[in-house]
């Protein structure tokens, strides 16, 4: 996400694929004894951006860009295994799996002999590494084809010299290669080093297989690379990394943002057998990017020690300009600015003539508190300072930003800094900010011991980068005949800007983008307008950002505006939609191009019709309108985002005290073509559960600048005892040249209005305020 | 000095009797399974087993387990087949995968007294386990699955 602040639609310099070179990868450990890394090879400047365009993505924009050389992300050992990099970090969504899976595919490579290796931070290598905005597959699913019909031509071209044939009469096939006539065959280990030391053919040489000759992509037959680690406990994630003589940190962070000690007695905390120092961390307040928040470090032989020394530890703290802020005020204020005119990003015909000419207006206004990510792995990285070099292990979404970070927080050298990607147990967004790394890697150096530090779930929840918080106010205007004629939305939600740049108090395009400018409806006047809201707190994306607010809005008005008139609401908001058509950023009054993820809106345009499209599956597989007892309902929603089309109708039943149960839901998706469908239904499955905990369950509360919620007894997660029972997944399926779009994030934004929408179907009690918590309570 | 039995190796440790079990296995015997999630009983991701019981590593010390045997995640099976590993895998699970080793212990507890569980109980017995990513449909589906062998 970050990338987007720093480079704002500025090209960046091409990749440079030829760039490559080897000392990076083949001096990790893991790597030892493959051929084709230990082979110094000459590669030439690879043309990417030629490569790309036949499949143009932002990828060859973001940051360092994209890299599809296989001598960058393929190695093959004698013995034929085939060891493939994953570049990009993995948090849950399987894109560790995928991508290396594309390129095993498309080289012909038998699954059950491929290892996959864990790339560490280094963009100028292996390209783009930041993991978010659902774009691991968008961007990558590619250039994985690229590389591995790059390694498979140069296979055949080994083999045919070795056989002194062309390389026309010869072909790839399950881990060998094969003399079309003669029926020769070599092994891919056989041909590891000849292929190898070869150059990277030129994409014109390229051919890729037919998608009726995929083994593994598009199946759903390839299970996580990670799976039996996981379920034997082998997996490693954050803390999980050990060091000889490492120290076990956990710190005192200042309560409120931009707070600072004033003072400290840490006689009884240095008391607590094993702890053996305290240090101090530099302060930072609101803008400070991912500095860490500064405290009062207590570092102790054991992660135990380090917890009871904390806990002896007395401060006092000075709280600084925020520690005044609280919730129920800040809601008043947001409330208050959604209801006057802000700055308008979209003005389509003459909304505001339309609703003062309009024979009535409806009004509706939704909030959303602040929401922490809650991974159930708490941040924690292991950092080892010595010799002038630092070497990072962190379940870090970005780590290449890492690197950069702690270099700068460090005062050292990119060069001398490495960062070790683990698994991440689970990110959401909170793994992308990299305080918790600097924090490792600054202690590190002040104490010249490895040490790791361990958030605990209380520090996780107190001092996040919070989802933002949200007033978002909906005026639709009727004429005579109960036709809508005009849609104002406005929005009053802090920015995750304040977190890069002193707070001006309006949100970044991106924000703006995530369903505020870009209502899909057919109606003569829209207007959307962001209002003023100064942030208080670190404020950062959380999985599917602003959409959720804004699509909870949305698709919770038009309900409620079918209602009204007495409509189906599934009828009402396919004829709000209207008639399939690609929207006109110029036509719909928007000042520049409608923010699309930033893909190229020609490849990836805003299509109604796909929109329509999933509605309609989604209903039509959840038989929606048909009846049921009393007590239950049926809701529907559908949004586009991560460029994503998805619909989902939510099946609730509200018991008698209250408890909404969710028995069923039907996820219709539409995310172009798809490599790996059985991910995709983990996926929407988990973004239910995710989304059922947003709506029902949470929230974060300030008081006097401090987070009241600590752990899961009151920052509650959805159970095992009350989840989305079932998750039908029913994909639209799409070939190859239908771009891949996101998975990971799409999931969640529609969820909370088709549950609110049914509650409200089950019981006539209209949700208005996330969460909702006790309001159905008798 | 307080003796454990940890996945059928005896273990000394003299340090805080008060040390929970969850940093004793992860800090000093390298057991890196059992995962810290919330420090209060919370969450689950710390389940272990104490003669054969599920329990929180995160709030069993020690002094609570001295003279008892210790079941982790590492210790459950010799090759990770255990019928409640097996079914994991068959179901595609995991996710992101930090919360399983607690999911699979308590699943395996939860089995070994009783066998064949209700849908009821399976939901009843597994809910002091939070799955952030939200695995919980395939979760039951592989305890139904182990329960029954099918």
């Amino acid at each position: 996400m970050l990338q987007y602040l720093n480079k704002h639609h500025a090209i960046s310099p091409l990749p440079q694929a030829g760039r490559a070179i080897i000392e990076n990868v083949s001096r990790r450990s893991f790597l030892k004894g493959t051929t084709g890394l230990v082979v110094a090879m000459q590669l030439v400047p690879f043309d990417t951006a030629a490569a790309f365009d036949s499949y143009p993505t932002n990828g060859l924009n973001m940051p360092n860009g994209v890299v599809n050389d296989p001598h960058v992300f393929v190695a093959i050992d004698p013995d034929g295994t085939v060891t493939i990099v994953a570049h990009r970090s993995e948090m849950g969504t399987g894109s560790r799996t995928s991508l290396p899976m594309i390129i095993a595919d498309e080289m012909e490579a038998d699954w059950d002999r491929v290892k996959i290796v864990q790339a560490p931070g280094d963009e100028p290598k292996y390209g783009n590494q930041d993991t978010d905005g659902s774009r691991s597959l968008r961007h990558h699913i590619q250039p994985a084809r690229e590389i591995g019909a790059a390694a498979r031509r140069m296979l055949e071209q080994a083999a045919a010299e070795k056989w002194g044939v062309g390389v026309d009469e010869v072909v790839a096939n399950n881990h060998q290669v094969v003399h079309k006539t003669l029926g020769n065959r070599l092994g891919y280990g056989d041909l590891a080093e000849a292929a190898m030391a070869m150059d990277t053919p030129a994409r014109d040489d390229l051919d890729f297989k037919d998608e009726s000759e995929f083994r593994y992509i598009g199946k759903g037959n390839v299970q996580i690379t990670d799976l039996h680690d996981i379920t034997t406990g082998k997996a490693v994630y954050g803390a999980d990394v050990k060091l000889p003589g490492m120290l076990y940190a956990v710190v005192a962070r200042p309560p409120v943002v931009g707070g600072t000690v004033k003072s400290v007695d840490d006689a009884a905390a240095l008391a607590v057998p094993g702890v053996q120092r305290i240090e101090m961390i530099p302060g930072t307040g609101l803008g400070a990017k991912f500095k860490p928040k500064g405290g009062v470090a207590v570092i102790a032989d054991s992660t135990w020690a380090a917890l009871k020394g904390r806990n002896a530890l007395e401060i006092e703290w000075d709280d600084g300009e925020h520690g005044s802020f609280n919730t129920a005020d800040y809601r008043k204020e947001l409330s208050a600015s959604a209801n006057a005119p802000g700055k308008s990003v979209r003005s389509q015909g003459d909304t505001e003539g339309a609703l003062a000419n309009a024979a009535k207006v409806l009004s509706y206004e939704y909030y959303q508190p602040h929401l922490a990510h809650a991974p159930m792995e708490p941040p924690a990285a292991l950092a080892n300072v010595a010799g002038g070099k630092c070497e990072v292990w962190a379940p870090v979404q970005s780590p290449y930003g890492t690197r950069v970070d702690v270099a700068d927080y460090l005062g050292m050298d990119e060069k001398d800094v490495v960062i070790n990607v683990t698994l991440l147990g689970g990110g959401f967004g909170r793994k992308s900010k990299c305080d918790f790394a600097i924090e490792a890697a600054y202690l590190s150096q002040q104490v010249g011991a490895p040490v790791m530090v361990q958030w605990t779930r209380e520090d996780d929840i107190q001092h996040s980068f919070y989802h933002t918080t949200s007033v978002e106010k909906i005026d639709v205007g009727l004429d005579a005949d109960n036709k809508v004629v005009a849609w104002r939305h406005r929005s009053a939600a802090p920015s995750f800007l304040s977190t890069f740049v002193p707070d001006e108090g309006f949100e970044h395009e991106i924000e703006i983008g995530m369903g505020l400018e870009n209502l899909p409806y057919d109606i003569a006047n829209i207007s959307a307008e962001q209002c003023k809201a100064m942030a208080h707190t670190r404020v950062g994306w959380y999985r599917s950002v602003s959409n959720i607010p804004r699509a909870f809005a949305v698709q919770s008005a038009t309900a409620e505006v079918a209602n009204e008139l007495g409509r189906d609401q599934k009828d009402f908001l396919l004829e709000m939609i209207g008639p399939a058509r690609i929207l006109d950023w110029q036509a719909s009054g928007l000042p520049q191009k409608f923010w699309n993820q930033y893909e190229p809106y020609e490849e990836f345009p805003f299509d109604t019709g796909r929109l329509s499209g999933v509605i309609e599956l989604a209903a039509d597989r959840a038989g929606w309108g048909k009846s049921l007892p009393a007590g239950e309902g049926l809701g529907i929603a559908g949004h586009r985002s991560f460029v994503s089309y998805i619909a989902m109708v939510v099946h609730a039943k509200v018991e008698d005290d209250g408890t909404v149960r969710v028995p069923r839901v039907d996820v219709a998706i539409d995310c172009g073509f798809v490599a790996n469908p059985e991910r995709v239904r983990s996926q929407m499955q988990g973004a239910c559960v995710f989304g059922m905990t947003a709506a029902m369950l949470s929230g974060i509360t300030f008081e006097n600048g401090r987070v009241v919620e600590s752990n899961f007894h009151d920052y509650e997660m959805v159970r095992a005892d009350n989840f989305p029972e079932v998750v039908h997944t029913h994909i639209v399926p799409h070939p190859f040249s239908v771009h891949a779009t996101g998975v990971g994030e799409p999931g969640v934004p529609p969820f909370l209005p088709a549950l609110s929408n049914a509650i409200f179907n089950a019981t006539g009690k209209r949700i208005r305020d996330l969460p909702v918590g006790d309001q159905l309570k008798a | 000095m307080a003796t454990i039995n940890v996945n059928g190796v005896d273990r000394q440790f003299d340090g805080d009797p008060d040390t929970p079990l969850l940093w004793f296995v992860r800090d000093q015997l390298d057991l890196n399974g059992t995962k810290y999630g919330c420090g209060t009983g919370l969450c689950g991701a710390c389940t272990v087993h104490v003669d054969g019981v599920a329990v929180r590593g995160c709030l069993a010390t020690v002094a609570d387990a001295d003279g008892k045997s210790v079941t982790t995640i590492e210790g459950l099976s010799e090759d990770g087949d255990h019928p409640v590993q097996v079914a994991w895998r068959d179901q595609n699970v995991p996710q992101c995968g930090f919360c399983q080793s607690g999911q699979i212990m308590q699943a395996a507890a939860l089995l070994a007294a009783n066998p064949n569980p209700t849908d009821q109980e399976i939901l009843d017995e597994m809910q002091g386990n939070i799955c952030r990513c939200g695995c919980y449909q395939r979760i039951v589906t592989a305890v139904r699955q182990a329960s029954t062998g099918a």
